[in-house]
């Protein structure tokens, strides 16, 4: 029978079905931080047992840390309580940690690729919804609970029912200035903030097909913002490539025989969706957000909505219907997080701001999402770039995604962010996030009003 | 776990459609490392001024409506993963949360702590709101082992749906680790047929 790629990949990994009830699901990587596990390490602690699998389990402080000075000592005492005791409970655990100053240290959808622990054909979940960022490798990730990441830590299992599945299909070739950020905001855009919910994405088509591994994370990582649990590219040559030699990758010959694996990873020709969504690639141009979740998106040249029961989100965001983004000023651009951090959109935006200067107006705030990106970028000559421009290099951290360690933006301000989420406060008690590509981000921070990065380009 | 059977309470409206979990507890009061405490900061931004002060005009604030239901608009709990968000509305003291429409993980993280999540019509869904806005007295019954939620002064009422194991579970007040232990040996025994890096 035709399988789609989610199905062969589950299959694989159910231990027993309970009757009419869920599966029990076998997890290969689960990535942890500070935040989500602490109360799941004191329910083991609480029923004395240890983590069954610790050497499936992969640990890193991101959402709570500081990006300057992270050698020194956490200056917020209850960051750094939070940040001592997953160290602690690591210890105690026998679970691999990239601690702060550890040299793979970084936000662990960034740090997970990179070292190769994500592979094609796993299941993978992390105390995070943004975990669907290793989907862009043929695995099904998902974020969960702190309820459920105690369940894996008992038993390497989680209790899961088979979600329905969904393929958008994007053919064609993107437009100048368009970019895999500006792809994900459109189809959230076209489904809604739930419009996804109770599915299973697979991304299809030649315009994913001709993306980099990095470009497909972007996608994949914004999957949960429509509400699917997680979103997945089939695996090919650019995957195996992208993972050949990687720290955690087998080396050689063994390398090879599970290359040979992987290539089986693909959704059959007459595999059935539930439901099906196709989109031309040209039709998609620079993507922006106005309103308070990231569904809410218009292509950057086009005036604010403002659709019925929206008043409250443009009040929020102090925007009028029918008002536009383009050339509106703001002060604050950040280039950064698990869905923007890797080195190739640091290289894009070096490119794109050479030679040039920020606006007075504009702070902009560079967060590489791990140490090893941040070493590419000293490599590459990337930070004198950066620098001249005026921009601000920051160490790795999840930083002002969320609004939860130090780098805040202030009340009333608008921010072009490279970020996920536009929330109420998001980014700090009452910010104002506008979501968008780096290239929109930096084309912004140059002209101190945003920007319509095809007319840099 | 509690035992979740039938209950009966006044009920808390809030007219808000995409409630997402940033503004049910936001992520600067996620600090903690117990379970304990979140129901002080639930719904922050909206409860209290940057100075701490509540807001006027946020249900929360407002001493007509009390109750352990809470009626929120369609699609609730989106966003971030953090259970914190469920944490937050049981510590307060719901024990129910009805909308038209959940958000996956967070309904997975009510179950998973006795926090019914019950998802209803859009039509009864604006019932139950204009009747308890108008009403703050109007007691609304929701009984889980017949899967139903009924407003007691008018009989209207609507069956939900709930996947059978979850259902038990909260009956009997059951977790999924209590079952996960007593497989450890099927997983193991998984894994050595399942040779996978």
């Amino acid at each position: 029978m035709s399988k789609t790629l989610f199905d062969k990949i589950w299959e694989k990994h159910v231990v027993d079905s309970i009757p009419d009830g869920p599966d029990v699901l076998y997890i290969d990587r689960h990535f942890i931080h500070e935040v989500t596990s602490p109360q799941a390490f004191t329910g083991l602690n609480k029923r004395g047992i240890r983590v069954f699998r610790p050497e499936r389990v992969f640990a890193s402080p991101d959402h709570n840390v500081p990006t300057i000075n992270q050698h020194l000592p956490i200056q917020d005492k209850l960051s750094r309580l939070q940040v001592e005791k997953l160290t602690e409970n690591c210890q105690a655990h026998g679970v691999k940690l990239f601690h702060l100053t550890h040299e793979n240290h970084g936000i662990v959808h960034i740090i997970g690729p990179e070292l190769g622990i994500t592979q094609p054909g796993q299941t993978i979940v992390c105390g995070d919804s943004h975990t669907a960022t290793h989907g862009a490798f043929g695995t099904i990730a998902f974020g969960i609970g702190t309820s459920e990441v105690e369940m894996v830590f008992t038993s390497q299992c989680l209790l899961q029912y088979k979600p329905k599945k969904m393929r958008i299909t994007v053919d064609g070739e993107l437009g100048q200035g368009v970019v895999s950020k500006d792809v994900i905001l459109y189809i959230i855009a076209r489904l809604g903030a739930g419009g996804g919910t109770g599915y299973f994405v697979e991304y299809a088509g030649s315009a994913f097909r001709n993306m980099s591994m990095e470009a497909r994370m972007t996608v994949c990582n914004m999957s949960i913002e429509m509400g699917a649990r997680g979103g997945l590219i089939a695996p090919d040559e650019k995957t195996f490539e992208y993972l050949k030699g990687r720290k955690f990758v087998p080396q050689g010959a063994e390398y090879d025989e599970h290359v040979e694996q992987w290539k089986e990873l693909f959704s059959d020709p007459d595999a059935v969706f539930d439901k099906e969504m196709k989109i031309k690639a040209e039709d998609i141009p620079p993507m922006l957000t106005y309103g308070t979740n990231p569904g809410m998106g218009i292509p950057v040249d086009q005036p604010v909505p403002g659709r019925a029961g929206e008043e409250k989100a443009l009040e929020y965001m102090g925007l009028k219907q029918g008002e536009m983004l383009l050339d509106k000023p703001v002060n604050y651009i950040f280039i950064g997080s698990c869905t923007n951090a890797r080195i190739e959109d640091f290289r894009a935006v070096a490119d794109l701001i050479r030679g040039k200067q920020k606006a007075g107006n504009i702070r902009a705030y560079l967060v590489p999402g791990s140490k090893l990106v941040e070493r590419q970028i000293d490599e590459e000559g990337l930070r004198g770039v950066f620098e001249d421009a005026g921009f601000e290099i920051r160490q790795p951290g999840c930083s002002a995604c969320l609004g939860m360690n130090e780098d805040k933006v202030p009340k009333g301000e608008y921010c072009v962010s490279t970020s996920n989420r536009n929330f109420e406060g998001r980014q700090g008690p009452e910010s104002r996030t506008i979501l968008a590509s780096p290239l929109t981000a930096a084309a912004t921070a140059l002209n101190g009003k945003i920007t319509d990065v095809r007319n840099l380009v | 776990m509690e035992k979740f059977k039938t209950i009966t309470s006044t009920a808390v409206p809030i007219q808000i459609e995409n409630i997402d979990t940033d503004q049910i507890i936001p992520a600067r009061y996620l600090k903690a490392t117990d379970r304990e405490g979140f129901g002080d900061n639930l719904f922050r931004d909206w409860r209290y001024d940057e100075n701490g002060r509540p807001k006027q005009g946020f249900v929360l604030n407002d001493n007509k409506y009390r109750g352990s239901i809470l009626v929120a608009g369609k699609n609730f709990g989106s966003g971030s993963s953090r259970e914190h968000a469920a944490w937050a509305l049981a510590d307060f003291g719901f024990r129910v949360v009805v909308s038209s429409f959940f958000a996956d993980i967070f309904k997975n993280n009510a179950l998973n702590n006795g926090l019914l999540p019950v998802q209803v019509s859009d039509a009864f869904l604006s019932l139950l709101l204009e009747r308890i806005s108008s009403n703050p007295h109007e007691e609304v019954l929701v009984n889980l082992d017949v899967q139903e939620i009924r407003l007691l002064s008018s009989g209207d009422s609507e069956q939900f749906e709930i996947n059978p194991y979850k259902k038990q579970c909260l009956q009997n007040g059951y977790d999924d680790i209590d079952y996960l232990l007593s497989i450890l040996d099927k997983v193991a025994e998984y894994e050595s047929k399942t040779l996978r890096t």
